[in-house]
């Protein structure tokens, strides 16, 4: 395992930050674009700078903390949720060669346990505001991802039959012949919609349900915290597409570009995709959300890895 | 009670009504026009159509017109029947044939009960195509608009104005489609409830012109439940407000006392809180003007002129029981003065004592209604009592009443009571030196004077119990009379006799009191009611003080340092002489008034108080009823109530002055803060008032949580209204005196407290025709019981006093150098703060002073009256009936200080006399200042010293 | 499960359609007369004030932002002040729809913002135009039966002329 450069480890993150604040503005855009409007393009080239000027606004707008809220913790919580997307970029390999830690074994273990921490981020925002609309959002963003988890483990556990290793570098080096998506469609159908809920993004942002909660879990949030929330989100936007492109589309590899426009194209579309569904698709109940979870995607992903193992026991040499 | 079924559900109803009554009273939308509660039924507009059947088998029916229907038990009806709801639809359609697309510019919208009944019958689309007809309108004066093309021919006008109020001057004309309801010409109407035509007319015809120039439509209209302050009545008002300017006052139904009617002073005499002559700052004299300064200013001023030494305290008949009782708490009990001369003192008391004495019945307005013989005993009160006179006029009708009782027509049938009333005879006996409104009704009248009139009194007293005292050198005409008068009197089931103070004279009450109670002795109905001059008269009799003349002596002894004045013109009781001689005598005056007088002038210390409309206060009237008045407007700052005033006056002396009676904590004024305190600790400290903190709920008062709301909820502009001054919306201004919010927020029914009702309004009822919701039954109490508190309502339990043996007065001689000189019954124009309200004025400057002399005598056109003032110039007005030696002159308007009675010496027009200034419009007469912030120096009343060897002016006696 | 992707699917499609929204200050709209912005008062044909004072813009007012003051010279009733207090306004109209003379109309003119909210004020002079607005013939003065100047009793449209109290004609 070599060391990487140092330049890497700064510049990946400032990268991912740059990438989720621009997310902002292509989100807007392509929205605009799938409901016959424009979406913002005033500020800058096509309103490219809109990002950065919400961004200044955000900077600037003035950073309160309610009185009720337990002020420590109310801190921390965007803190915790920025910091376990971005750790998790450390493992994704965007080529052979650019990443930080491909190579480590449990990569992908890593990857669900920072995906894991990142309930605190939600939890510990909803019940450290103090107010019921941020406590019952906190209380299904806890309930949903604890239980996507589950599934979304599960749903991996194909992939790493298959590899046998958990170095999402070597998942991709495996994909050399044939990309995951073929043999493991159901995993990547399950391991796509346990992502969408991870994230929380539409139809799945019941945490935030604007129309009954306010917004949910940063109902009491404001200025730049409110923003690491945002940024959070969209950097999830990206770590889930890049996990989808890394664990069944073959990663980096493909014929005539570069890797590493390989890499940011099949991520790129996950991303529009991600954005397509909020485009098109309401929100379901919650009910609707978590049946849809226990009673379909579980069974779905067990049956996946005993189909997965029994092929793989029938072809194994000897 | 009987049961009558509306449209199959039973409802309890009142015999002896008619069904329209016992439709409203069942809480139905019965709509109506020509029916007035207190007018009766003549059936004129056709609108009121139900269908009775005739029994349960009927289903046929009849349509009926519900008001000429008595309510039978049983009576089967239907409103809602389709055939009676085509009629009444077709009938307001024929109404609306000609009436004028103009309500958008007609003062009435938005109250008009033909708007109400309209909506109600649902007739809404006019399929009328041919010409309108139209009228020409008149001028009726200053206080009715006249816009005769609204008209629906209801007839309520005239009814009201001719045989209700007794007015010749308005009549209908023409005849079919064409009737016309005005004057003969155009001219001002000259019965004095005029005003009342606003309010009776269902539609726009007759409006309110006053109010007309500063409208507001009545969902905008702030109210506020008040009494009158014009005269002793005590009526109950409304004061409307918008945008802290008063923009009219109404009617405000008090079963007992003003009823339906108020008279043209009371509507139309609240122009004084809007006019330019109110103070607005603290003024004080700065190189002789008087000049605004800032209160603490004022109060630091007030600090250095309290230590100088004694501080004696005036109060006043005009200002509330806690204005006065708070100037009370300040000097002490022995250094306040009520403000009224001896000889009004003299007669205020010997009122109160005869009314507490009384064993009879001391009679409301509406008990007078009712009585079947009167008596008044000197005393106009058609000029003095308006309202009270308006009662007598009912109590005439009382025999027709009867008659009608005999022949089985129901009271409320008014076209054929009227019919029979023609035959019977009137009972109301009228004794006054000049003639009164009243005579025309009168069976007999008996001209003479004052002391004459008393010991015609006596003789009737003397006539009734053989044991009251025996006249002395009766005519053998007037002992006829006296002997008809008795017999009347006694013969009454419920007589009542009438007197008061206008003459001065207390001989007169007395007089009135013993044949009062001599009749008391057979018949415990017998009524005796004494008018009293101003709005607090009776109050302040109770309260108690030193008279002005004491004030004098011990200002001239020295013993004052200073004066303070609450809310009275000394100048309109003080000879010009003794004022001046008051002010030289006392260094510093304080003065506390929302109106500059002339007194103000003098005053070291002018401090702008509330008038009526800005503060909460109690007034207790001339039949003993304490009632409260609430604020319409929030005074802004400085103005504040004349109590708060003496509060902190209060501040500044009490740690520099020792000289001060030993304060009782429990009238200690330091620790008020709210006028429910200070009626508080007036209850308590004056046991005779101790019922006043119940005249009307407190400012603690909620209803359903909430305080009152004294907008209607549609009131408009809230966030608009004060943005031209400042864009930010701002909270209602909260009123610590008050249960009121200010504002269209908080709760409104018709079962509050009657003495807090705001306005009236209830849901299809927008016009003043709501009353009838806010009623136990039409024409009776309150739902919340009727407002105030009687202090004499029972006769008093202690046993009569001895009878005094009043002092018979001698007859009445005339002299041939002088006159006796006696105030003219003038209802415009004497009363002091009325005559600042511009509309008054404008009627009273109509009608320049005069002297009128007997019309027996020749007398030049014009004629000099010296008085102590000077010699004043009048043009003189034959008098039929006057007796002789007898002149009248209006009070208070010929001089501004004048106390009746007096003689005065009358000599022909010589060009000396003629230069001396005589009467002056009292717009003009008190100062009219262009900034109420800057008053320039404060015109004076025209002061002539005394000149002339012949300027002898006597008071005619000192005390009775 | 296949409505969802048809959805999605449809969605996409929108990539390809033409974008509704109108470029607003390069590129103006066009409002209908009946667009609902910015409130006037408007005049008669005989240019006098169409504004009887009547008040019923005010009490129609959801967000109680007008407020006037009734005066009156001749018979003729007009408003002393009118106010609109434009940062309260909903546009929603009601007054225009109460208003009995045509007086106030909302017009299609919405570009009337302001840095500062006392100017968002407007006072009569501010609000009253010195044409009749979509309204161009109507006269309240003709048809309401009041004398003003200019016509006398009985002279408005469907009215006989004053009736002669002493005529004894039925």
């Amino acid at each position: 395992m070599t060391q990487p450069p140092l330049l890497t480890i700064i510049l990946t993150p400032l990268l991912i930050l740059a990438l989720a604040t621009l997310l902002t503005w292509v989100e807007r855009r392509l929205l605009g674009l799938w409901q016959d409007r424009y979406g913002p393009n005033r500020v800058g080239p096509g309103g490219l700078f809109q990002a950065v000027a919400d961004g200044i606004k955000l900077l600037f707008k003035q950073d309160w903390i309610p009185p009720f809220a337990d002020k420590a913790v109310f801190i921390l919580a965007p803190a915790i949720g920025m910091m376990t997307v971005m750790l998790s970029f450390a493992v994704i390999p965007v080529t052979a060669r650019q990443s930080i830690a491909d190579h480590l074994n449990v990569g992908l273990l890593f990857v669900l346990a920072m995906m894991s921490l990142g309930v605190y981020a939600v939890v510990l925002a909803g019940w450290a505001s103090n107010s019921k609309y941020a406590l019952l959002g906190g209380m299904r963003a806890a309930a949903q991802m604890i239980s996507y988890e589950v599934f979304m483990g599960l749903s991996l556990l194909g992939v790493v039959m298959i590899t046998g290793s958990f170095s999402l570098h070597d998942i991709v080096t495996a994909q050399s012949g044939l990309w995951f998506i073929i043999p493991q469609c159901a995993g990547f159908v399950v391991f796509l919609l346990a992502g969408i809920a991870e994230t929380h993004r539409l139809p799945f942002d019941l945490p935030e349900g604007e129309n009954e909660l306010g917004a949910g879990f940063h109902t009491e949030y404001s200025g730049m915290k409110f923003g690491m929330f945002f940024l959070a989100e969209y950097a999830g936007i990206i770590l889930v597409s890049a996990l989808v492109t890394t664990l069944y589309l073959g990663g980096w590899q493909g014929p005539l570009l570069p890797p590493v426009l390989w890499f940011a194209l099949k991520t790129g579309a996950l991303v529009a995709f991600f954005i397509l569904l909020r485009a098109a698709l309401p929100r379901p109940r919650y009910d609707q959300l978590m049946a849809l979870g226990w009673k379909v995607l579980l069974p779905v992903s067990l049956l996946n890895i005993a189909a997965t193992g029994t092929v793989l026991m029938l072809h194994a040499p000897g | 009670m009987a049961t009558i079924h509306l449209d199959g559900k039973p409802c309890a109803a009142r015999s002896g009504t008619n069904l329209l009554q016992a439709c409203l009273e069942a809480g139905a939308d019965l709509p109506y026009f020509c029916w007035h509660p207190e007018l009766g039924s003549v059936g004129a507009c056709r609108q009121c159509a139900v269908r009775q059947f005739s029994g349960p088998e009927d289903k046929t029916g009849r349509i009926v017109m519900a008001c000429m229907t008595p309510v039978t038990d049983g009576a089967l009806l239907s409103i809602n029947d389709a055939e009676a709801r085509e009629f009444r639809e077709n009938v307001i359609e024929w109404m609306m044939v000609n009436h004028p697309h103009d309500c958008p510019v007609c003062e009435e919208g938005g109250e008009c009960h033909l708007q109400d009944m309209t909506a109600m019958t649902g007739h809404n689309k006019r399929r009328y195509r041919f010409t309108k007809r139209t009228h020409t309108s008149q001028n009726l004066g200053p206080f009715v608009k006249h816009e005769m093309n609204r008209c629906i021919a209801c007839y309520r006008c005239v009814r009201f104005y001719h045989d209700y109020a007794g007015g010749e001057d308005l009549a209908v004309f023409a005849s079919h489609d064409n009737v016309y309801f005005g004057r003969a010409t155009d001219g001002t109407l000259e019965n004095a409830f005029s005003g009342n035509l606003a309010e009776i007319c269902p539609t726009g015809v007759f409006t309110d012109k006053p109010f007309s120039a500063a409208y507001s439509r009545k969902w905008d209209l702030s109210g506020a439940p008040s009494v009158c302050v014009h005269c002793a009545t005590g009526c109950n008002i409304i004061v409307n407000a918008r945008q802290d300017t008063v923009r009219r006052v109404l009617n405000r139904y008090n079963g007992e006392v003003n009823r339906y009617a108020l008279c043209d002073l009371g509507r139309f005499g609240y122009g004084f809180v809007n006019a330019p002559t109110r103070i607005r700052a603290p003024l004080r004299v700065i190189s002789e003007q008087q000049t605004p300064i800032p209160a603490q200013d004022a109060l630091t001023r007030f600090a250095r002129m309290a230590a100088d030494g004694p501080v004696i305290g005036i109060g006043s008949s005009r200002a509330s029981l806690e204005t006065n009782f708070s100037l009370r708490a300040l000097v002490g009990p022995d250094r306040f003065s009520t403000g009224q001369t001896r000889q009004e003192q003299t007669c205020t008391d010997c009122a109160l004592s005869l009314l507490r004495a009384h064993p009879g019945a001391i009679p409301t307005l509406h008990d007078m209604e009712s009585a079947d013989a009167v008596l008044v005993l000197g005393e106009d009160v058609s000029a003095t009592a308006p309202r009270l006179g308006l009662a007598l006029r009912q109590s005439v009708r009382q025999p027709s009443f009867h008659a009608a009782d005999a022949a089985k027509v129901p009271r409320w049938m008014d076209a054929a009571v009227r019919t029979l009333g023609a035959e019977c005879p009137s009972a109301l006996f009228i004794a006054t030196p000049a003639p009164t409104e009243l005579d025309s009704i009168a069976r007999e009248t008996v001209r003479t004077a004052p002391d004459n009139i008393a010991r015609l009194g006596f003789a009737i007293a003397h006539r009734i119990n053989p044991a009251a005292p025996p006249v002395p050198d009766m005519p053998d005409t007037d002992a006829a009379q006296a002997d008809r008068i008795a017999a009347t009197l006694v013969a009454a089931g419920k007589p009542l006799i009438v007197s008061g103070m206008q003459y001065g004279s207390p001989a007169l009450m007395q007089a009135a009191a013993s044949i009062a109670s001599a009749l008391a002795t057979q018949n415990p109905a017998a009524g005796l009611s004494l008018v009293l001059p101003d709005c607090n008269s009776m109050g302040l009799t109770i309260l108690g003080g030193l008279t002005l003349e004491d004030v004098l002596e011990k200002a001239a002894t020295g013993e004052i340092a200073t004066l303070v004045i609450a809310e009275n013109d000394l100048s309109r009781r003080l000879d010009p002489s003794s004022l001046t001689k008051l002010k030289n005598d006392v260094p510093n005056i304080v003065l506390i008034d929302h109106t500059l007088t002339p007194l103000s002038r003098d005053a070291a210390l002018v401090l702008p108080a509330t008038p009526f409309t800005e503060c909460t206060g109690t007034l207790v009237s001339q039949e003993g009823r304490i009632q409260r008045f609430f604020p319409a407007i929030t005074p802004a700052a400085p103005v504040q109530a004349a109590w708060r005033w003496v509060r902190m006056l209060a501040e500044q002396i009490s740690t520099n002055d020792e000289t001060l009676p030993d304060r009782n904590p429990a009238t200690d004024l330091r620790t008020w803060t709210r006028v429910d305190d200070v009626t508080a600790a007036l209850s308590r400290a004056c046991p005779a008032l101790a019922e006043a903190i119940n005249a009307a709920p407190n400012a603690d008062y909620r209803a359903d949580n909430q305080k009152i709301r004294s907008e209607p909820a549609r009131a408009s502009g809230r966030t608009v209204i004060r943005s031209h001054i400042s864009v930010r919306d701002q909270p209602p201004p909260q009123n610590p005196d008050t249960p009121f919010s200010n504002s269209m927020e908080g709760a409104y029914s018709p079962d509050l407290p009657a003495a807090l009702i705001p306005f009236f309004q209830v849901p299809s009822w927008n016009s003043g025709q709501s009353l009838t919701r806010f009623q136990q039954e039409i024409g009776g109490a309150m739902r919340g019981g009727d407002p105030g508190i009687r202090l004499f309502a029972t006769p008093s339990d202690s046993p009569p006093e001895p009878p005094r043996t009043p002092d018979i007065p001698a007859a009445f001689t005339p002299r041939d150098d002088e006159m006796l000189l006696l105030p003219e019954g003038r209802l415009f124009g004497p009363e002091e703060l009325s005559a600042l309200s511009p509309s008054v004025a404008a009627r009273s400057a109509a009608d320049a002073p005069t002297l009128s002399l007997p019309a027996g005598t020749p007398y030049p056109p014009r004629m000099t009256l010296h008085l102590s003032d000077g010699p004043h110039d009048l043009a003189t007005r034959p008098v039929t009936n006057l007796p002789d030696g007898i002149a009248l002159c209006p009070p208070h308007m010929v001089m501004r200080a004048f106390a009746f009675p007096r003689t005065a010496r009358l000599s022909p027009v010589t060009s000396a006399a003629a230069v001396t200034p005589g009467y002056a419009a009292p717009g003009h007469a008190t100062p009219v200042t262009p900034s109420p912030l800057t008053p320039a120096p404060v015109t004076p009343i025209p002061v002539t010293p005394a000149s002339g060897p012949t300027a002898s002016v006597t008071p005619r006696r000192d005390r009775p | 499960m296949s409505g969802t992707l048809r959805t999605l699917f449809l969605t996409f499609l929108h990539a390809f359609r033409r974008r509704e929204t109108v470029q607003y200050p390069e590129e103006k709209p066009y409002l209908p007369p009946r667009y609902r912005g910015r409130i006037i008062l408007s005049r008669d044909p005989d240019g006098e004030e169409r504004c009887v004072s009547c008040n019923l813009c005010a009490v129609a007012c959801p967000v109680d932002c007008i407020s006037l003051q009734k005066a009156e010279t001749e018979g003729r009733w007009y408003p002393e002040y009118f106010r609109i207090n434009f940062s309260r306004c909903i546009f929603c109209g009601f007054c225009e729809e109460a208003c009995p003379t045509y007086a106030i109309q909302l017009t299609p003119d919405f570009e009337m913002s302001e840095y500062s909210r006392p100017n968002l004020v407007y006072e009569k002079e501010d609000l009253l135009i010195s044409g009749t607005g979509k309204y161009p013939d109507y006269n309240f003065y003709r048809v309401a039966g009041v004398p003003v100047p200019g016509k006398e009793r009985g002279e408005s449209e469907h009215e006989r002329p004053p009736v002669d109290l002493h005529s004894l004609l039925p």
